[in-house]
């Protein structure tokens, strides 16, 4: 159950970025590659973002397929899994998306 | 609510937003690609901001990791990050590691598990110094955790340092420590297949050491396969097969950290 860990380093990162703001939303994006279950992101969050300045914000997942790009071919093809071999029969493929694991935006509250 | 569309769900399937390909022979997927959303969003408050981050989630921890990373490189240090589910053998391998290495490497061991001090002691009477890293209900270490257990070890200039990991497939895969290398250790009490139910461990692994191979003529478990299976999911992955009990095979992980030890004084 990393998610709670990942999810604590969510909030504080946002935490620290607020400067004291109220948080309103969170923005994330992560790979479906990645290891990280966004649905138990989205359980954990409420919990830990409790009494934080990002009590109550609304979270937003942004889900990234993967893909992945053959070193012998060059085909470019959707990776249900980390190691999706290629059609051409090649293991040896980078994966071009799918891992993210980023905060992209926050929304803040700023004094009236 | 989702942001993008409406929908009563956090998580968003970014492919809604994508786009789809035809590939010249009819092959049909979609891609997904980055938004950048310049345009005004009609639901800010005229007393909200926002702050574009586009930070890594685990931006923290990856920092933490590259300070420890110099820290080992400063001394001519190798660390290595030994990762395998609970009771595959990793103490074991490392008091035998111990007791037949100690005159040649100077080892240090931090030990991660949720509670106890009873690998500390096991690592202690095998004639190393081991600090116990207790992460209470956590199922991993994390760089911090490291770096507050090196004030503490004080491990020598030009030694190893063995970070044994929670026992866990899953979550120690994700956190960087600053090693050089993880070490996965898989058991052949476990099942071949492990490689492929838990990829993410099996690629960060540079090596995957097989144990208790001194107990393949009891189980149904092929080395070939499980070697097989680690290659699918990582090419570059070295395997080695020994059993730290009856000592068979020790010689090839010995000889992999005597050139690891040589290969990060050499940086």
């Amino acid at each position: 159950m990393h998610e709670l860990a990942i999810t604590r380093n969510i909030v504080a990162i946002v935490g620290d970025a607020a400067q004291g703001r109220r948080v309103t939303r969170v923005t994330l994006e992560i790979g479906k590659l990645s290891g990280v279950m966004a649905d138990a992101v989205a359980f954990c969050f409420d919990v830990v973002a409790a009494e934080t300045p990002l009590a109550g914000a609304r979270l937003d997942i942004r889900q990234i397929d993967g893909l992945a790009r053959c070193r012998d071919c060059g085909e470019e093809f959707g990776a249900a899994t980390l190691f999706a071999p290629c059609r051409c029969g090649s293991r040896s493929c980078e994966r071009v998306a799918g891992e993210e694991l980023n905060i992209k935006a926050i929304e803040v509250e700023e004094a009236a | 609510m989702c942001g993008h569309c409406g929908c009563s769900s956090a998580v968003h399937d970014e492919t809604a937003h994508g786009h789809e390909h035809v590939h010249a022979d009819g092959t049909r997927h979609s891609h997904s690609h980055d938004h950048h959303h310049d345009h005004g969003h009609h639901h800010h408050h005229e007393h909200s901001a926002v702050i574009a981050l586009e930070t890594r989630i685990l931006a923290k921890n990856d920092a933490l990791a590259t300070k420890n990373r110099a820290w080992f490189a400063g001394r001519e240090m190798l660390a290595l990050n030994l990762v395998s589910s609970p009771g595959a053998g990793k103490t074991t391998l490392l008091e035998r590691t111990i007791r037949d290495l100690g005159g040649e490497l100077a080892i240090g061991v931090l030990e991660g598990d949720q509670a106890t001090n009873l690998d500390r002691e096991r690592i202690r009477r095998a004639g190393a110094p081991a600090v116990q890293l207790n992460t209470g209900t956590g199922c991993h270490l994390e760089a911090d955790m490291v770096a507050r257990g090196l004030e503490e070890l004080r491990p020598d200039f030009g030694s190893v340092l063995l970070i044994e990991n929670v026992g866990n497939l899953v979550c120690p895969a994700m956190f960087d420590l600053g090693e050089r290398a993880k070490v996965a250790l898989l058991s052949v009490t476990e099942g071949e297949d492990k490689p492929l139910k838990y990829p993410h461990m099996f690629r960060a692994a540079s090596l995957l050491i097989l144990n208790k191979i001194d107990l393949l003529p009891y189980v149904d478990f092929s080395v070939e396969h499980a070697f097989q299976h680690a290659r699918e999911v990582n090419p570059a992955i070295e395997v080695l097969a020994l059993s730290a009990r009856s000592g068979e095979g020790l010689h090839c992980w010995y000889d992999w950290l005597r050139r690891e030890a040589i290969a990060a004084r050499a940086i």
